[in-house]
């Protein structure tokens, strides 16, 4: 018994060591086909669209690679002089004022409505309020054009019951970008909805029975209970709906095309449409621009919002 | 007995009447597209309006599907999101069961990198896609279609099923170990047994995702015969037929429908990803 317990501690030893070293085998061996796909469809991209940025590539460079050159920072310095670019970030700008505002306002109303206003039919409303949510952006555009077509839409006939001469909203420069954050915030409340139900829910009751106690109204529950408990959610919420609604294209796309005047370009849409020209340094360069004002952007929000 | 506040009874009730009105606002333009779907093009360009169609037709339906090719253009949504459903729940299952539950060198970096492209608009990365599609001779293909999708789709796909097998408890798979099962077999006799909660979830969300994405169709798809319905909705509402509302309220209904059935059927486990995501 003893004589055979020597041999065969050695070989244990080595296979605890070998185990180690076959885990991080088999480990990457169920990472490797996800892993494979990102580097080239998601890793790769980003790292080439950056290198692109800096250089010439047109679209009929792919068989000739030869023709591509270095250029440097000249397409970002291009960019800025380019007007419809310029507007382009104007108009994503006052989109994600407009929107993101919008959304995360509504989406807490309600949220805070179905978490403790109501008892009854819960389910009923949130699954009605989240139905835009979980359709293509580009059908409830088309449904929103006709919504809104100047004499036919169903906006206006509603309008014109009650005696008010609608706008021609989609054609009307200054009307057609309020439509779109409208219909896009129409569009995100339901998501952000369910997210503040679920901060909502994590908060503890006991919290506000003692702010009850203390004679707190419920205005005073909401701005120093349920706000600074809902911290971190908030922050969730502004940075998902600020990066999902910077890259805005399907609306403008479908309802207006970027007009009138270029008011609903979006900088997304710009791109595509330097990508459909085949300037495809040039289209790269505005993509991290907007990429770096998302960055830019959710630093902010978490400097903001940060939990203390 | 909880004293935890609610409004009086009036305040309720004008809730009530506020959240119903709200609702006719989000859930009035679908029912507004199904019924402007089977009225006559005449009757769309009346004014005043007409609320409920006069004329019930299915029209609009049969040019859609005859004159124009919208069975093509279904088949072509429903291939390319079941494909990239499939593998979006291989993928995302796999990579999660190791970032969960197996040590191993560059994991953390590994999770990091994937979750980081969360923030990378896919304005970023599709004209390099487009560029590596094109290489691969894979522009106007299926394949060219699914796999920068499923790559889009992979990394929250990732975190759903990372998050969710974490919490899976580390002894039935230590005592699985210890009887000698190896990592393929404790990964498909245990784990994806137990994840079915988040693969259900995930299932519907990629499906989702993937039928109602549009930017990445309609740059790879190149002729009609591979367009799926959003790219084609999207094209013919700003073509010739940008007018013809009829017809673009049935291409809507088309594309709208069948996702707001699987969502009214299947709507817990929506709210179950949000949960499961782990945030609260």
């Amino acid at each position: 018994m003893v004589a055979d317990a020597i041999p065969v501690r050695r070989p244990v030893a080595r296979r605890v060591l070998s185990l180690r070293a076959r885990r991080g085998l088999v480990a990457w061996g169920f990472a490797l086909p996800f892993v494979a796909l990102f580097a080239a469809f998601m890793a790769g991209p980003v790292v080439a669209s950056l290198a692109m940025s800096f250089t010439d590539l047109r679209g009929t460079d792919l068989r000739n690679p030869l023709g591509v050159n270095f250029v440097g920072l000249d397409n970002y310095v291009r960019l800025f002089g380019d007007e419809v670019f310029v507007q382009s970030l104007m108009n994503t700008a006052v989109f994600v004022l407009g929107s993101v505002p919008l959304t995360i306002v509504s989406a807490l109303a309600v949220a805070l409505a179905l978490n403790r206003g109501i008892t009854r039919l819960r389910t009923f409303f949130r699954v009605g309020y989240y139905l835009p949510v979980v359709t293509s952006i580009v059908a409830v555009a088309v449904v929103w054009r006709f919504l809104l077509q100047p004499d036919t839409g169903v906006v206006n006939s509603l309008l014109r019951t009650v005696g008010i001469a609608g706008p021609h909203w989609l054609d009307d420069p200054l009307f057609a970008m309020p439509s779109i954050i409208i219909m896009t915030a129409w569009r995100g409340m339901g998501f952000m909805m369910v997210v503040f139900l679920a901060g909502l829910q994590a908060i503890p009751r006991d919290v506000y029975e003692a702010a009850e106690i203390d004679g707190a109204s419920r205005w005073a529950q909401f701005r120093f209970v349920t706000l600074p408990m809902l911290r971190p959610t908030m922050l969730f919420a502004v940075v998902i709906t600020s990066i999902g609604q910077l890259q805005f294209i399907e609306e403008p796309f479908v309802m207006t095309r970027g007009g009138p005047l270029n008011k609903t370009l979006s900088v997304s849409m710009d791109v595509y449409s330097q990508f459909g020209f085949g300037n495809y340094g040039y289209a790269s360069a505005m993509s991290y621009v907007l990429f770096v004002v998302i960055v830019a952007l959710t630093v902010v929000w978490f400097r903001l919002l940060r939990p203390r | 007995m909880t004293v935890t506040p609610r409004p009086a009874p009036t305040a309720r009730g004008l809730l009530y009447v506020v959240l119903s009105i709200g609702l006719v606002g989000f859930a009035g333009p679908f029912v507004w597209m199904v019924l402007s779907a089977f009225k006559p093009e005449g009757e769309l360009r009346r004014v005043p309006t007409t609320w409920l169609p006069e004329n019930v037709t299915l029209d609009n339906f049969r040019t859609i599907f005859t004159g124009l090719d919208f069975p093509t253009y279904f088949t072509n949504s429903v291939i390319v999101a079941a494909a990239v459903t499939l593998g979006n729940l291989a993928l995302c299952s796999m990579l999660g069961y190791a970032l969960a539950k197996i040590e191993f060198p560059g994991r953390r970096v590994l999770f990091l990198l994937v979750i980081g492209t969360l923030m990378i608009p896919s304005m970023v990365t599709f004209v390099p896609q487009f560029v590596l599609v094109a290489q691969f001779g894979l522009v106007n293909t299926y394949p060219g279609l699914v796999l920068p999708i499923l790559a889009l789709a992979g990394p929250l796909g990732v975190f759903l099923m990372r998050q969710y097998i974490s919490e899976l408890p580390d002894e039935l798979i230590d005592s699985a170990r210890i009887d000698g099962a190896g990592e393929l077999q404790i990964f498909l006799r245990i784990i994806v047994p137990l994840a079915k909660p988040a693969l259900a979830t995930l299932t519907i969300v990629t499906f989702l995702g993937a039928w109602n994405n549009f930017l990445i169709p309609l740059v790879m798809a190149q002729t009609e015969d591979k367009y799926t319905l959003p790219v084609a909705l999207a094209l013919y509402s700003v073509g010739q037929n940008s007018t013809k509302f009829g017809l673009l309220m049935a291409g809507a209904v088309v594309v709208v429908l069948p996702v707001l059935l699987i969502f009214v059927v299947l709507q817990r486990y929506f709210v179950q990803g949000i949960a499961m995501t782990g945030f609260k």
